[in-house]
């Protein structure tokens, strides 16, 4: 157990960083902080990728260098989803940006309150 | 010929650059751009269903010169044909009711060619990341349609689509990685063959079906993953609803059944049975579930809302059931119920504008006040219970045939009994509209609703009737062709099922 935790630490940061992000998003009140959530939980993805791409003893995979080399694709496939996750936060914070003015407040439960009584 | 399939994607984001370079110098330019892209896009989109169902083969292109599996390719079957034509002719219509109803923003016009593009790319799509891509690109441009709308309301609902929608995309690229790690490949084709060989008891092969099939079930609004999807189309602005409404979630189905018949093959049904029935149980709570919730609504958009997740419920059964009935029925039912709904959006939408009717209360005695609109909301309304001979009663029929031919009874009650409860839901509305008179005078609220409704029909174009009396022609029309349908869809149906 030690020994899996200590060679594959990679998979349990993947594990925390998604368990982190999901708890995030469903218990926080905060919509911001629902974002936030949102970003780790994309976050543990973008790891899980990642360390998918390594090999013991891999370099970089540029021609120069001697094989063997580690994956590129997965890092390639990961630079797109970035892109995708800023676009998505950006939109996120446009959205509670435009809450905030209608509203004046960024809680979850203060916002219920406020629209019951419209 | 295959030259036109990138188009298909390109043609679109293209427009939508230029609505934006050029929106802000010359005001109205926005809806001619938008109408001219969306023509070409019926065109090509017409052309490429033709040379498909002509020849009886896929059609396929590769992207920048890179051969498959190593490059990305796009794939357009006869399943993808028909959804790729749905997309282009429910876009055309929405923009000819757009005009008059707005909103008539830049923005507007941008955001709506970008959803076409993406849920182009999305049904032609033949690689699995790109897929992720595309349903992304898909659900920036929902969720800034659904926000289009004035109100806080819109905002609010369009954050609760963000949040949950990108916990689904990302659970599906969660399974995708899984995939890859069993596979080191991304394109569909090659997958199929390299998962069969990993085999499909492997733990790593299920677990990436299960993140797969679930992240597009949100995005489908299946029960209980469906939460985001009332408030979204009922806070939206009635063409963006009816826009929605009609293709997000039908191309998240049909990218449910090409995961299930192109990447993971009805051998993996086969090996593992439990998936089979994982699928089918959430089918069939989401078509139970989705009903109950609708009866029980006042406003009209949430009814029509809950509705598609009883009506995706359906459309998944049927894939799922993997027989020939099945898939037949479940396509016809994904295009008709994608024509029915925007249809019905719409013409709540043209109601709402003529009468200030929005909750099933106020559509007491509509048929007077309206007696075109009515009608058209009450034909469609009746093709989606699946009165005979519109495309609603055959869709059902054949998925209906398809549980019984897979000795699936419990999902066959299921589907029967949808029947009924659909009419509950629609028929109280039917009813009131041409059975009982207008609460005037008794209800201030509604009077004063009136009134205002009466100084307002400027709010309806000739356009706005017209598109909603063309979409309930059509579901009655299409019913009759269904079953040249599936001979045009033979080829196809070989391939996915293995026949």
């Amino acid at each position: 157990m030690i020994d899996l935790l200590l060679t594959r630490y990679n998979y349990v940061a993947v594990v925390l960083l998604l368990g982190i992000g999901a708890y995030m998003i469903i218990e926080s009140t905060n919509l911001v902080k629902k974002v936030v959530g949102l970003n780790i939980f994309q976050t543990g993805i973008f790891l899980f990728f990642i360390t998918s791409a390594y090999r013991v003893g891999g370099s970089p995979p540029v021609l120069t260098n001697e094989g063997p080399y580690v994956s590129p694709l997965p890092h390639v496939l990961i630079l797109t989803a970035i892109v995708v996750g800023v676009s998505l936060t950006a939109v996120a914070l446009a959205l509670i940006v435009r809450i905030h003015a209608e509203y004046g407040t960024l809680d979850e439960d203060v916002l219920r309150e406020v629209r019951a009584n419209e | 010929m295959s030259d036109l399939l990138p188009l298909l994607v390109a043609s679109p984001i293209l427009a939508a650059v230029a609505v934006l370079a050029l929106g802000y110098k010359f005001e109205r330019v926005g809806w001619p751009i938008a109408a001219l892209a969306s023509l070409v896009q019926v065109g090509l989109a017409g052309t490429v269903a033709a040379r498909v169902y002509g020849s009886g083969r896929t059609v396929t292109y590769e992207l920048g010169g890179f051969r498959p599996p190593f490059g990305i390719e796009l794939v357009v079957d006869g399943l993808s044909a028909a959804v790729a034509a749905l997309v282009a002719v429910v876009a055309l219509g929405v923009l000819a009711y757009a005009r008059r109803a707005g909103p008539r923003s830049i923005a507007f016009y941008t955001q709506y060619l970008l959803l076409v593009a993406g849920l182009s790319g999305m049904s032609i799509t033949g690689d699995m990341f790109n897929l992720y891509v595309f349903l992304e690109i898909t659900g920036l441009a929902a969720y800034a349609l659904v926000a289009s709308g004035d109100s806080g309301r819109a905002a609010v609902g369009a954050l609760k689509y963000l949040i949950i929608g990108t916990v689904g995309a990302s659970l599906f690229l969660l399974g995708i990685g899984y995939a890859f790690v069993a596979t080191g490949t991304l394109n569909m084709a090659d997958l199929s063959v390299r998962l069969a060989e990993v085999g499909y008891d492997a733990t790593l092969v299920r677990a990436s079906f299960a993140l797969v099939v679930a992240g597009l079930a949100v995005k489908t609004a299946l029960f209980p993953l469906h939460t985001w999807q009332p408030e979204a189309y009922a806070s939206a602005p009635d063409s963006v609803s009816a826009f929605i409404s009609a293709l997000v979630s039908t191309v998240s189905a049909y990218a449910i059944a090409r995961v299930i018949f192109s990447v993971f093959t009805v051998d993996f049904f086969a090996a593992v049975p439990a998936a089979r029935t994982a699928v089918l149980t959430l089918a069939g709570v989401s078509i139970i579930a989705g009903s109950a919730l609708a009866v029980m609504q006042t406003e009209v958009k949430r009814m029509l809302a809950y509705s598609s997740v009883s009506q995706f419920g359906l459309v998944v059964a049927g894939f799922a059931l993997a027989n020939q009935a099945g898939v037949v029925g479940g396509t016809v039912h994904l295009v008709g119920h994608g024509l029915m709904k925007g249809g019905l959006f719409l013409a709540a939408g043209a109601l709402a504008a003529v009468a200030g009717a929005r909750t099933v209360d106020e559509y007491d005695g509509l048929a007077a006040r309206a007696p075109v609109l009515s009608g058209a909301f009450a034909v469609l309304a009746l093709a989606m219970v699946g009165v005979p001979p519109a495309v609603g009663f055959v869709g059902k029929w054949y998925i209906a045939l398809g549980a019984f031919e897979a000795r699936a009874w419990p999902i066959a009650v299921v589907i029967l009994a949808s029947t009924l409860l659909t009419l509950a839901y629609f028929a109280r509305l039917v009813e009131r509209m041409y059975f009982r008179r207008p609460a005037a005078g008794t209800a201030p609220a509604g009077a004063a609703v009136a009134d205002g409704g009466s100084d307002r029909p400027a709010g309806l174009s000739v356009g706005m009737v017209a598109v909603v009396v063309v979409v309930a022609i059509l579901a009655v029309a299409l019913g009759s062709l269904v079953a040249e349908f599936e001979q045009l869809m033979q080829p196809t149906l070989d391939t996915l099922l293995q026949l």
